[in-house]
């Protein structure tokens, strides 16, 4: 198995003059390639923390991240920018869509900021419609955000996440902002790609929704206090009891 | 996409270590495709970039205005100049001067008589001079009041480079005997006579008849004087028919100046020092206390050289601080857009937008609404460069290199003061910025 992610004793301190908080604590884990794992734990576990970092938006103070075999621990802003379009997908909470943008120009954005192997945008445009065809939004792509549904959204998010064939999802709180109903489609749609090979770490705070995930790992004060298979809701429930 | 781009991109992400991360960043994003996203930007709030370009659009449309009515100004004092005629000096009494010079209570004026003495000087070609009144004229049923009298000598035409059309103008005998003659600008024969031949038809001036002998060629307005306007006639005749008697008491033969035109290949300077030599002498003062200014077309041009460089000057500060104060809009306007967009600028970031892509967009939105304003303003100060021409005294000439100049420091002003908020915006934290409500 590949590890996709793997981190050695990631610390992140937030110096506030005198006072040092300690959001991450020294975290190491491993996430091989095709796993659906969830984060979880109460505010202030870190768990925004650790995504950030692993979804190199942020850099650690001080250990180790290795993103599909690559050192990113130690790179700049703008090596992490050009990682983040190269092999992370995200998917946010609130969408995080372009406003008065169409679903196809959103989707089409990671390929704008492709480097190598730039597309001609007949060919960003081919890309882009082909990954709003995989969410089944196809018939959408000429839209804007704010004439779409809460769920339509997200799968224009999803499309966007998946459009440069990246090597991690990263999902915080994907059905946050949905309801029940549209929340699980949302998460078919996950699984789905799942199914298809594809890396996922999500971000959530339901344990309903964490327990649709294969592994499970619980933050404690920026250190992790579980990490195994994932329980039916119920059980966890019982077990936080 | 084909199968074969697939594992082409596949390998770059198997292999994406080191130097080819390396690569990656040192790749710059296609230029148009930054253009393409800066202006949406700026059709997003049409009306809102509109407004900012408005301190853009009226700084260029000054410049180019201003510098048309000045290089206008310019071109109709150059010809003023050259219509003069040539190798020219002017003395004028100069006002104010004059009636201390004498001490004795006797004024120091300057008289038909200097004549003689001007032209004893070696080097002088030919002089004329001229005095002006103006007067009633009558010709058939046309009565035309406030008719410019112009006598003069018969040098006059030569000197002032003024052509008789038609008949002649009069003559030394003429002169001297005060003959009842009278010479025609061409718009004043056309107002008199119309299409009817005025040579040989008699005018009526004040209460005296004139006959008509010649009609002057089309010359137009120089300095102040519009030559086709004018009545010439016998410098004489006016001393004795047409000054208010209550001003020549006083007054005598002076005239308002004397023309002395000199040879070419003579020393102007020694020239003017003579002319000025001999009158003091002629007048029995000193030459300090001459009360003449002596006038060359070099001193003319040069003082009105001064006095449009100065306009010029003023102008440019103006227009300049006009451009500047449309940069600050910019930059104001770029500030709060950095704000508003802070979140886009957060997603744009998690896409993979580095601190560059974030800083070019930002500098090219500030860019183009100071082109889009350049070019607005561009259009406003031709157009209106040629309705002032037409619809004013003032006249216009547009110099090409004006716009230029306004263009080119329009786009300075976009990236001068679209660096500060593009710097902002690219120094965002991605985090923050996609937290950002």
């Amino acid at each position: 198995m590949t590890a996709i992610i793997k981190t050695e004793q990631l610390t992140k301190i937030y110096g506030m003059g005198d006072i040092q908080v300690a959001a991450l604590g020294g975290v190491d884990v491993q996430i091989n390639e095709g796993e659906f794992v969830a984060v979880m734990g109460p505010s202030g576990s870190g768990k925004s923390t650790l995504m950030n970092i692993l979804g190199c938006l942020d850099r650690p103070t001080s250990g180790h991240y290795f993103l599909a075999g690559q050192a990113v621990s130690g790179m700049d802003k703008v090596q992490l920018a050009v990682i983040r379009n190269q092999r992370i997908g995200f998917i946010f909470q609130s969408f995080n869509l372009l406003a008065r943008t169409s679903a196809l120009r959103n989707v089409m954005l990671p390929l704008v900021y492709k480097r190598q192997g730039q597309l001609s945008p007949a060919e960003r445009e081919e890309k882009a419609m082909a990954a709003l065809e995989a969410v089944g939004l196809a018939d959408r792509a000429h839209h804007d955000p704010n004439e779409l549904s809460g769920g339509q959204r997200q799968r224009v998010a999803i499309a966007r996440a998946l459009v440069n064939d990246p090597v991690l999802i990263m999902a915080d709180e994907p059905t946050g902002n949905l309801d029940t109903k549209t929340g699980n489609e949302i998460m078919g749609l996950l699984h789905k790609l799942h199914e298809r090979g594809r890396t996922i770490v999500m971000v959530t705070h339901e344990p309903d929704i964490a327990a649709q995930t294969e592994r499970s790992i619980v933050l404690v004060d920026g250190l992790v206090a579980e990490d195994g298979r994932s329980q039916p809701a119920n059980a966890q429930m019982m077990n936080a009891k | 996409m084909t199968t074969a781009q697939q594992t082409a991109q596949a390998g770059v992400l198997e292999k994406a270590e080191g130097g080819d991360l390396e690569t990656a960043v040192a790749t710059i994003i296609n230029p148009l495709e930054i253009s393409r996203i800066a202006w949406e930007g700026v059709v997003r709030n049409k009306v809102r970039s509109l407004l900012t370009m408005l301190g853009v659009i009226i700084g260029v449309g000054a410049v180019i205005i201003m510098i048309a009515i000045s290089a206008g100004t310019e071109a109709t004092i150059a010809e003023q100049i050259e219509g003069l005629g040539s190798n020219l000096v002017f003395i004028q009494a100069s006002f104010g001067r004059g009636g201390a010079g004498g001490g004795g209570g006797d004024q120091v004026t300057l008289v038909y008589d200097d004549i003689a003495v001007v032209e004893s000087v070696g080097g002088v070609a030919g002089t004329t001079v001229d005095q002006t009144t103006s007067q009633t004229v009558k010709a058939g049923d046309v009565t035309l009041t406030d008719v410019p009298l112009m006598g003069t000598t018969p040098d006059f035409p030569e000197v002032r480079d003024v052509a008789v059309a038609d008949g002649r103008f009069f003559n030394e005998n003429e002169l001297e005997r005060s003959t009842k003659v009278a010479i025609l600008g061409a718009a004043l024969a056309e107002q008199l006579f119309g299409a009817a031949n005025p040579i040989g038809q008699s005018i009526t001036v004040g209460t005296t008849k004139l006959a008509v002998i010649g009609v002057a060629d089309e010359k137009g307005i120089v300095g102040n004087t519009d030559f086709d306007s004018l009545l010439y006639v016998p410098i004489t005749l006016v001393f004795d028919k047409f000054l208010p008697t209550q001003f020549r008491q006083f007054a005598g033969d002076r005239v308002r100046i004397i023309y002395v035109q000199v040879e070419p290949e003579a020393d102007m300077e020694l020239v003017i020092q003579q002319i000025q030599l001999k009158l003091a002498t002629s007048k029995d003062v000193t030459v300090d206390e001459l009360p003449f200014t002596m006038q060359t077309q070099q001193d003319i041009i040069d003082t009105e050289g001064a006095t449009t460089e100065a306009f010029r000057n003023l102008l440019a500060w103006v227009a300049g601080v006009s451009l500047l104060v449309g940069g600050i809009g910019i930059m104001n306007i770029m500030l709060v857009s950095v704000t508003e967009r802070t979140r886009e600028i957060g997603i744009r970031q998690s896409v993979g937008a580095t601190p560059n892509d974030i800083r070019l967009q930002f500098l090219t939105e500030a860019l183009m609404l100071s082109l889009v304003g350049g070019l607005i303003g561009v259009a406003l100060g031709v157009g209106g460069s040629f309705l002032f021409g037409s619809t004013s005294d003032m006249r216009t000439v547009i110099v090409p290199s004006s716009i230029a100049l306004a263009f080119g420091s329009a786009a300075a002003v976009g990236i001068f003061f679209g660096f500060f908020p593009a710097n902002k915006a690219a120094q965002l934290d991605p985090i923050e910025a996609l937290r950002h409500e």
